[in-house]
């Protein structure tokens, strides 16, 4: 952790020096914007009004990590964007997150693998972030690590109830996985942007054993198993995203958009 | 904790045989002494009755009434706006639970009272059955519809029945800040754009008058509304809490340069009252009885919610009997 990135020099065809650091902290925040976009489709929907509070609560603190990392994108990028114009001026192509974010949520079990999967992922980022040399991304991590670790005890409890609750929860529990699975290879790739970034950001490959470790012991735990899907998603950082993504925002957006410079 | 002291006392001399009229007697004199009636009290079938309509009628409304605004969470137009809207629906979802709560004290089950909602035989707030169609509605409902359920809640801080009471003084702090944060929001549009200003008037226009029908029909045509005083659940009348409701608004409306939809709305000086126009009871009838632009989607939405969830549920309950003993065992370890 000794070399700051935003002294790592210009990424291909970049002008600032900070343009690796901004496209990292937006498809950090992305990723957190975009679930917690599909977890408010939840709320009046849930199973239980316990599920509509706990998921409002989680989609509340990824929508609040998402607003520290596109206020930082933005006052880094230096070209006046704040998290508004970041969240609602940007189309699919410019979005940054991955693909698994997206998706639809289907049943509650998809929902539950989605979230499995992600705050597993978040709680090992979030911890190897705590020691980021940009202050504002160490800043998050401490707090965000503790909201991750919520989530993911949140996921794992429904994926254990679910698995070894009722057939029909084991049934549905395992599609969730099937269904979720192809999107997990995208989390750890290895990505140009975080390259760049030594000290800075984290190397995704180097989250994969811990995030490994704790997700199968869930999975082995519900008697369920860990899915190995033949395809697998990609693209999402560099703006190729699935088809579920240019519906999703067209929706969030539309407001701001028909007013241009308004304020609300 | 003098509360508790005194349930003690009472529910130890309730084990001496006492006529029924004696123990009518105490509950009136408790209700005159304005002391709380606690679950453990005896207390007149009528009144437990009374108050677990109320109260489950209550929290089914903070329940649907997170449709309204639930409707606009994925469209909110700034991040700001987004979780400030999730944040309020997630505390009305708390508040339905503290309700069912307490309604529970009185001897019956949260599922038997959903099961009433779902099925229609228990209402909510008819206000909830009007649709949300632009997001200046998250304001005015923030303003006049939180601005009116303060109204009739913070008396009900003192009702007679301890645990309703006690929902009431932590839901009402929760209400107040919702009910400025609408004004907010009707305040930011009413200074914005032409557009966002027409917005805001509009979405005016349409909840005003279901606001004043909030609380309930004029006095004459109230039927709950003696025995509920008598028994200290009501403390004022409809027509008293609305005329305070309009009092309190006028002078709101001037303040964010917006007009209210009544032409016959003046000032009174005799009486120091705003004087307000005749409101469409037949309307406040056909939304009641099930006839309003919504009705039948909130309850739709409720009931799919719970039958879509129902697997969930019962694989939870599976797992728990599943792992009751690993769970007293580790409880006890």
């Amino acid at each position: 952790m000794s070399t700051p990135a935003a002294a790592a020099g210009p990424a291909p065809g970049g002008t600032s020096t900070t343009e690796p650091l901004v496209a990292y902290l937006l498809g950090l925040g992305d990723d957190a914007l975009v679930l917690a976009q599909r977890l408010g489709e939840w709320i009046t929907r849930a199973p239980q009004i316990e599920e509509d509070v706990a998921l409002a609560n989680i989609a509340l603190d990824l929508l609040g990590q998402a607003r520290v990392l596109l206020t930082r994108a933005g006052e880094l990028e230096g070209a006046g964007r704040d998290e508004d114009a970041l969240a609602f001026g940007r189309d699919e192509r410019d979005f940054r997150n991955v693909c698994l974010v997206e998706i639809p949520n289907g049943d509650f079990a998809v929902t539950t693998a989605r979230q499995l999967v992600f705050s597993a992922y978040q709680c090992e980022l979030w911890s190897a972030l705590r020691d980021s040399a940009d202050p504002v991304l160490s800043g998050l991590a401490g707090k965000a690590v503790k909201e991750a670790a919520y989530h993911r005890d949140h996921a794992t409890h429904w994926v254990l109830r679910l698995g070894d609750g009722t057939d029909e929860g084991h049934r549905r529990m395992q599609a969730g996985l099937d269904r979720v699975w192809p999107y997990v290879d995208e989390l750890f790739a290895a990505d140009d942007v975080a390259a760049h970034l030594a000290g800075v950001a984290v190397d995704p490959p180097s989250l994969r054993a811990p995030w490994s470790a704790y997700v199968e012991d869930v999975v082995a735990r519900a008697t369920l198993t860990v899915p190995s899907p033949t395809w697998h998603a990609r693209g999402g950082r560099r703006g190729l995203h699935t088809e579920h993504l240019g519906h999703l925002l067209p929706e969030m957006q539309h407001l701001h958009r028909a007013h241009p410079g308004a304020r609300w | 904790m003098h509360d508790d002291a005194l349930s003690e006392t009472r529910s130890e001399s309730r084990s001496a045989p006492t006529a029924e009229a004696e123990l009518e007697r105490r509950f009136e004199a408790m209700i005159a002494d304005e002391v709380r009636i606690e679950p453990r009290d005896w207390m007149p079938e009528g009144y437990r009755r009374t108050l677990v309509r109320q109260i489950a009628q209550h929290a089914h409304s903070e329940i649907i009434g997170m449709q309204p605004e639930g409707n606009w969470i994925t469209r909110a137009p700034s991040l700001r706006r987004k979780a400030i809207l999730i944040a309020k629906v997630q505390d009305e979802a708390g508040h339905g639970l503290y309700l069912y709560s307490a309604a529970e004290t009185l001897g019956i089950d949260r599922e038997d009272l959903l099961d009433l909602l779902h099925t229609g035989r228990q209402k909510y707030s008819s206000i909830f059955n009007y649709p949300t169609l632009t997001w200046a509605d998250m304001g005015a409902i923030g303003w006049l519809v939180d601005g009116a359920a303060i109204m009739n809640q913070v008396p009900l801080c003192r009702c007679s029945y301890g645990p309703y009471g006690r929902a009431m003084v932590r839901i009402c702090k929760e209400e107040s800040f919702h009910q400025r944060q609408g004004f907010e929001i009707l305040h930011t549009l009413s200074h914005g754009t032409p557009a966002q200003k027409a917005m805001a008037q509009d979405a005016v226009n349409r909840f005003w008058w279901p606001s004043l029908m909030m609380f309930g029909p004029p006095d004459a045509a109230s039927t709950h509304s003696a025995q509920s005083a008598a028994w200290g659940i009501k403390r004022f009348g409809n027509d008293e809490l609305r005329q305070r409701f309009v009092d309190m608004t006028v002078p709101q409306a001037q303040a964010l340069g917006l007009t209210l939809p009544d032409p016959d709305l003046r000032w009174d000086e005799r009486s120091g009252h705003w004087r307000f126009g005749a409101v469409d009871w037949d309307e406040l009838d056909r939304v009641i009885r099930g006839d309003g632009p919504c009705n039948a989607q909130r309850v739709e939405r409720r009931r799919t919610a719970h039958e879509d969830g129902a697997w969930v549920r019962d694989s939870a309950e599976a797992y728990a009997a599943k792992h009751a003993d690993t769970t007293r065992a580790t409880a006890a370890a």
